[in-house]
This record gives structure tokens, C-alpha cells and sequence, in this order.
């Protein structure tokens, strides 16, 4: 069956979506990526869709759900690279994805996870 | 009876052509509705020698109905007539008198050719098929004017909808007119390809254009700021005049995280700020000349930081 790559590269964690996303390929994204920031104790994920062309509700919720859970093993998550296709088809399927950081392109999304993490682990002294 | 109606102008059509085009020509030109401006005696007497041979030949058919196969030479030169006439700018009543005109000479010389009494029930038929050729005249001259309003519709929306760029990295979008659901879309889409092409990160709407914003105009502002967020590119709506602030809490709609100014330079303000830059004065009397370079030049190189 086949797999999304999640790249460690520090303390994120890198997903490229290269293909058409399904289901099922969703579904084993969000377990391999779970159990992935717990091995890796990873801050931050960052998932890269530049090259995905379609999305439905499904593939939509799925990263808000990836957002949340990543929140919750403590790791922060920013979506870059959207297409302005995707981007009009999930404002139109009602997703605006509220609990979703996002980015223009990995540049960008590498540098707002660099700023929330440093931002947290300040927070996080001072307490 | 209709038949022989038919055959009757058929006849009529045939031995009085002559005379029946130049009553026909007559009558339209000492019209009210003749318009000399726009045609000429000698191109409407083309015009209706033309409908009275099509007519002529339809008629020898017997057929009445003149959405029949053998009407469908008058019919197509009427649509030419009318849809011509829509563009050159005529009025519908002055396009259908073309037909309606035809009907004084015409019926006068079927009575005189049937006598009194059968020309009554005789007229009938050939009335009512006058009246139906003048709607669907009507009907075409609608049509034609229709299409010329979609097409400017369709020319105004790709005017005016320019994506401007204020400074590196920033980008405006002066909204200008009512956003309806087809504009949003060429608006989100110019936009959200603009962001993609220069990647901005902050994009300001301005909408000091817009006169009025309704819920519907809200919900579709907020789709392009939500479409623009995913994207990652943070949007400021800016230019909200004090009725339209008044509007949108009275209407209850909630703007959310959206940011807000009264004003575009206010927003270009925050945009620089996010961006680390700033606009500072240079000296205290600019001189003319250089005034211009030298001012926006500023705002790169003082403001880092």
C-alpha cells in the first residue's frame, strides 16, 4: 500500500503530499504522523500540499484533525503551499479551517513554526 | 378556412406585390416610429421586398404556423432585422411596427379582392398570423438586447478588478461597485493567483467602492479573506465608511478575526509594520524634485527592525 513520506529534519517533522490524497491514504497519514511526533518528539509539523490539486470535505477536515491532534501531543502545525483551486473549494465546502496555521510556501511555514515554537518555549520560561 | 385565407394572400402577394410594398414602404416612413437617422427608404424597401418574397414563398405552402419548417426563411431574416436593430439601438415598438405596419394595406386589399362580408371571417386567420410574426419579432429584438447586456456585463467584470501592488510583499484590491456571487469569484480568484505570483503575505481589500454591503456582500468578503488565510496570506478589509460600519453590526454580521480599518493608508500602515518596515521622515523641508524617490525609498531602508 502506499505511504506519504514524513521526513524528520531537527525537531519538525516534514509531510510532502505529492499525490492525489484518498481516504484510506488520509486515514494511515494521521496514524504514521500521531505516532511519528511522539517517537521523534517533534515541535512542529509541517505539512506541504503545493501539490495537490483536489480536495473534498473529507481530505479538508483532515488537516483541521491533524492540526488538533498535533496540538494535543504538543506539537504545532502550519499547512503550506495551498492552491488557490484548494483554497476556493474548502471556502466554498464551509472548511475555512479555523485551528490551521498556514503558509504561502515552506520558506515561510519554516520560519512561523521557528517563531511559535521559540514564542512558546518563552512562554513556557517565564512561567 | 384558413386554408383558403392563406390562399387568399397568397394571391394577393402574388398579382399586387408592386403596389402593396410601396403601401407598406409608405406607411412605415410617415410613422411616428420611422426613424430616419438610423435607416433609409431605400434600405427598408430592400428589407420588406425581401420579408414579401420569403412571406410569399412560406404562404404557397399552406402552412400557418410559423414556427413550421416552411416559415423558417422569414423567420431568419426577422431575427437578422431585429437583433440589427437592437444593436443600432432602436425601441421594441419601433422594431415590431416593421411587421405591424404591414397590416393596413395588406388587409386592405384582401377585402377588396373577398367583398365585405367574407372578408370578415377570411381576415382572421391572417391576423392573428401577423400578430404572432410581430411577437416573435419582439421576442427576437429581447433576445438580441439581452445579449448585448451579458456581454457588458461580462466586459465589466474583467475591468474592474485590479490587483495592485502596494509594496513588496503587500497587495491591494480596490473593490469597486456591488460584489455579487460571479464577481467574488474572478475577485477571490485574481486575487489568490496574484498572492501565489508575488507571494504576498498581507493583501488589503479595500472596498470605499462598494456601495453598500449586505449580508450576502459581507459573507462573500469573508469567503476571499478565509480563501486568502488558507492560502497564508493575512487580509485586511479596509475602507469601511461609517454607514457601512453602522450596516454590518446592525445586520449582525460577525467579522471574526478579520482586521478592519477605516482607511486604506491605516491598513498599508499595519502591513508595513507586520513586514518590519516603516515610513519615516527623511528631512524636514523635502525638496521638490527628489521628494518623490527619495519618500518611498524610506519606508525600505529605515525600517528594518
Amino acid at each position: 500500500m502506499e505511504r506519504i513520506p514524513i521526513l524528520k529534519m531537527g525537531e519538525y517533522l516534514l509531510v510532502t503530499i505529492q499525490i492525489d490524497m484518498h481516504d484510506r491514504l488520509a486515514m494511515s497519514l494521521q496514524d504514521d504522523l500521531t505516532s511519528r511526533i511522539v517517537s521523534a518528539r517533534a515541535k512542529g509539523v509541517l505539512i506541504d500540499i503545493s501539490a495537490l490539486e483536489m480536495v473534498d470535505s473529507f481530505i479538508g477536515r483532515m488537516f483541521g484533525d491533524i492540526a488538533a491532534m498535533s496540538r494535543v501531543l504538543d506539537a504545532e502545525t502550519v499547512v503550506v503551499g495551498m492552491r488557490p483551486a484548494v483554497a476556493i473549494t474548502l471556502v466554498e465546502l464551509g472548511l475555512s479551517l479555523p485551528g490551521v496555521r498556514t503558509a504561502l510556501n515552506i520558506e515561510r511555514g519554516m520560519e512561523l513554526l521557528r517563531g511559535l515554537i521559540s514564542a512558546r518555549g518563552a512562554d513556557a520560561g517565564s512561567a | 378556412m384558413a386554408t383558403d385565407s392563406i390562399a387568399s394572400l397568397n394571391d394577393i402577394l402574388q398579382k399586387d406585390e408592386g403596389a402593396l410594398l410601396q403601401a407598406w414602404v409608405d406607411n412605415q416612413v410617415n410613422a411616428p416610429t420611422f426613424r430616419p437617422d438610423r435607416t433609409s427608404r431605400q434600405e427598408l424597401m430592400d428589407h420588406c421586398r425581401r420579408f414579401l418574397t420569403l412571406m410569399r414563398d412560406a404562404a404557397r405552402s399552406g402552412e400557418q404556423d410559423i414556427m413550421s419548417p416552411p416559415w423558417a426563411g422569414v423567420r431568419q431574416m426577422l431575427d437578422d432585422l431585429s437583433v440589427s436593430r437592437a444593436q443600432q439601438g432602436f425601441s421594441p415598438s419601433e422594431t415590431a411596427s416593421f411587421i405591424f405596419s404591414l397590416k393596413q394595406p395588406l388587409f386592405d386589399r384582401l377585402q377588396k379582392a373577398l367583398g365585405q362580408a367574407e372578408a370578415v371571417t377570411r381576415l382572421w386567420p391572417a391576423n392573428l398570423m401577423l400578430d404572432r410574426l410581430g411577437l416573435y419579432t419582439t421576442e427576437v429584438f429581447q433576445r438580441g438586447r439581452e445579449q448585448v447586456i451579458i456581454r457588458q456585463q461580462q466586459e465589466l467584470m474583467e475591468l474592474s478588478t485590479p490587483v495592485v501592488t502596494l509594496w513588496e510583499g503587500v497587495l491591494a484590491l480596490p473593490l469597486i461597485g456591488t460584489l455579487d456571487s460571479a464577481r467574488t469569484q474572478v475577485v477571490m480568484e485574481n486575487l489568490l493567483q496574484r498572492i501565489v505570483d508575488s507571494g504576498a503575505a498581507i493583501a488589503v481589500i479595500d472596498i470605499t467602492g462598494v456601495p453598500t454591503v449586505d449580508t450576502v456582500t459581507a459573507q462573500h468578503l469573508l469567503k476571499t479573506v478565509a480563501a486568502a488565510r488558507l492560502m497564508g496570506a493575512d487580509c485586511i478589509i479596509s475602507g469601511i465608511r461609517p454607514q457601512i460600519a453602522q450596516t454590518i453590526v446592525h445586520l449582525g454580521v460577525e467579522l471574526g478575526a478579520v482586521i478592519t480599518k477605516a482607511t486604506l493608508s491605516d491598513a498599508f500602515a499595519i502591513a508595513l509594520k507586520r513586514l518590519g518596515l516603516g515610513v519615516q521622515k527623511v528631512s524636514a523641508a523635502p525638496r521638490r524634485r527628489d521628494d518623490d524617490g527619495a519618500g518611498s525609498r524610506a519606508a525600505g531602508e529605515h525600517g528594518e527592525g
